[in-house]
């Protein structure tokens, strides 16, 4: 896990840690399953208050990326998950959205888009 | 459920006077008291560790008055002061033996192995120690304890950046377990923000605020613009107006910004830039009557 806060950040410190971990779970690298380090131990590593690490946790759990359990830390829920299935959701049409939308700008057809995915689709099967 | 517990603290002394001081903080969490000097820091902190009698009030340490236990109340508290209390004669071998016999839970294993640590020389006296040194004896002492409750009266004055750096490291890891917690004064609170859960602003012996640390910077906004832009409504909209040749600064509340628009300049505060604010709209009330 990766997380670097900015003091000149425009977000607040507990929302950079909220998202740069979200943005780990939904691309892949915090796995379902992990154990996250505890509310605490985050604080002391990357020196910032308990309340701030406190409230990235917390919202993270309302957003149904992590569970908390008292005495046994946040752990990342899995993908099959509902809330989180829907931000993957979101992800994916966001992604499309930016790919139609270009495409129609140089004016390619519905084909050719299609046609694309599925090369781009199984180039990655085969790797 | 709190650690330390503050109610209705008055201390008065010739020329100065401490104001109804109430507060809690509550276990394994990090307290900022900020104010000027001669705001009554010190005052406050010498109540709690009773170096001095309240005139009025009451201090709990995990539930405990001074009164009820005193040697078990002290054995509670470990303070780092901004001067140095130990004899400059002294060598570690000469801390060893008189905090064994002051402290009955002063382990000297633990004490050896922070030293070790933090690389404080064996041989040296303390007057050879430089300031940062001084500060992780003092810092080794204490932790080498078992306390509840760490005190710092300007603890981190005068240390460089190294120094300050691994003091920070030092804090957060001992209110990690969650039992612990911490109250330090300061009149320069850049170095400390960054991990402090809540904050306490007193000024003239009277609490201005208090409130978690992520609320107040939350709360207030750092505004600054040409004066000509703004009308009677906004200016009283204002805290703490400082002026300047090219334009004013001020801090505001955040969910007056859209007000405000888009012809001025906002940033996120730090605590000093809105504990500035508020002292200088103080001072501008206290004007005006």
């Amino acid at each position: 896990m990766k997380i670097l806060v900015s003091n000149q950040s425009e977000l607040p410190i507990y929302a950079q840690i909220k998202e740069q971990i979200k943005e780990q779970i939904l691309n892949g690298q915090i796995l379902e399953g992990t154990v996250l380090p505890s509310i605490r131990m985050l604080a002391k590593e990357i020196g910032v208050s308990v309340i701030t690490t406190t409230r990235a946790y917390n919202d993270l759990e309302k957003e149904g990326y992590i569970s908390s359990m008292q005495g046994k830390g946040s752990i990342v829920l899995s993908k099959e998950n509902k809330i989180l299935k829907e931000q993957y959701l979101v992800r994916i049409e966001q992604g499309l959205f930016t790919a139609v939308e270009t495409a129609k700008r140089i004016e390619m057809t519905e084909a050719q888009v299609h046609n694309l995915i599925s090369q781009i689709w199984k180039g990655m099967m085969e790797e | 459920m709190n650690l330390l517990e503050v109610k209705g603290l008055y201390k008065s002394y010739s020329g100065f006077q401490l104001h109804d001081i109430t507060f809690s903080l509550p276990k394994g969490y990090i307290m900022g008291y900020i104010g000027q000097n001669g705001a009554g820091k010190t005052t406050t902190i010498n109540l709690i560790t009773q170096l001095s009698n309240a005139d009025k009030g009451e201090v709990r340490i995990d539930g405990m008055t001074y009164a009820q236990n005193p040697i078990s109340y002290k054995e509670m508290i470990g303070y780092v002061g901004d001067e140095f209390y130990f004899p400059k004669e002294f060598k570690l071998k000469d801390i060893r033996l008189i905090m064994t016999k002051f402290f009955s839970t002063f382990q000297v294993d633990k004490f050896n192995q922070l030293v070790e640590e933090w690389k404080l020389p064996e041989k040296k006296k303390i007057a050879e120690y430089s300031r940062g040194m001084k500060v992780k004896l003092m810092f080794a002492s204490v932790l080498s304890r078992d306390t509840k409750l760490l005190i710092l009266d300007e603890a981190t004055n005068g240390l460089d950046p190294v120094v300050r750096n691994d003091v920070l490291k030092i804090l957060q890891a001992y209110i990690e377990d969650g039992e612990k917690s911490i109250l330090f004064s300061t009149h320069i609170l850049s170095d400390l923000e960054q991990i402090a859960d809540y904050i306490i602003f007193i000024n003239e012996g009277k609490m201005q605020f208090k409130a978690s640390k992520e609320e107040l910077i939350d709360q207030y906004l750092l505004i600054k613009g040409a004066e000509n832009e703004i009308n009677q409504s906004l200016r009283s909209k204002l805290i703490g107006k400082i002026n300047g040749d090219f334009g004013f600064e001020a801090i505001i509340s955040a969910d007056d910004a859209t007000e405000f628009g888009s012809r001025f300049v906002y940033e996120k505060p730090s605590i000093d830039q809105i504990v500035l604010h508020i002292i200088k709209n103080g001072e501008m009330t206290y004007a005006g009557n």
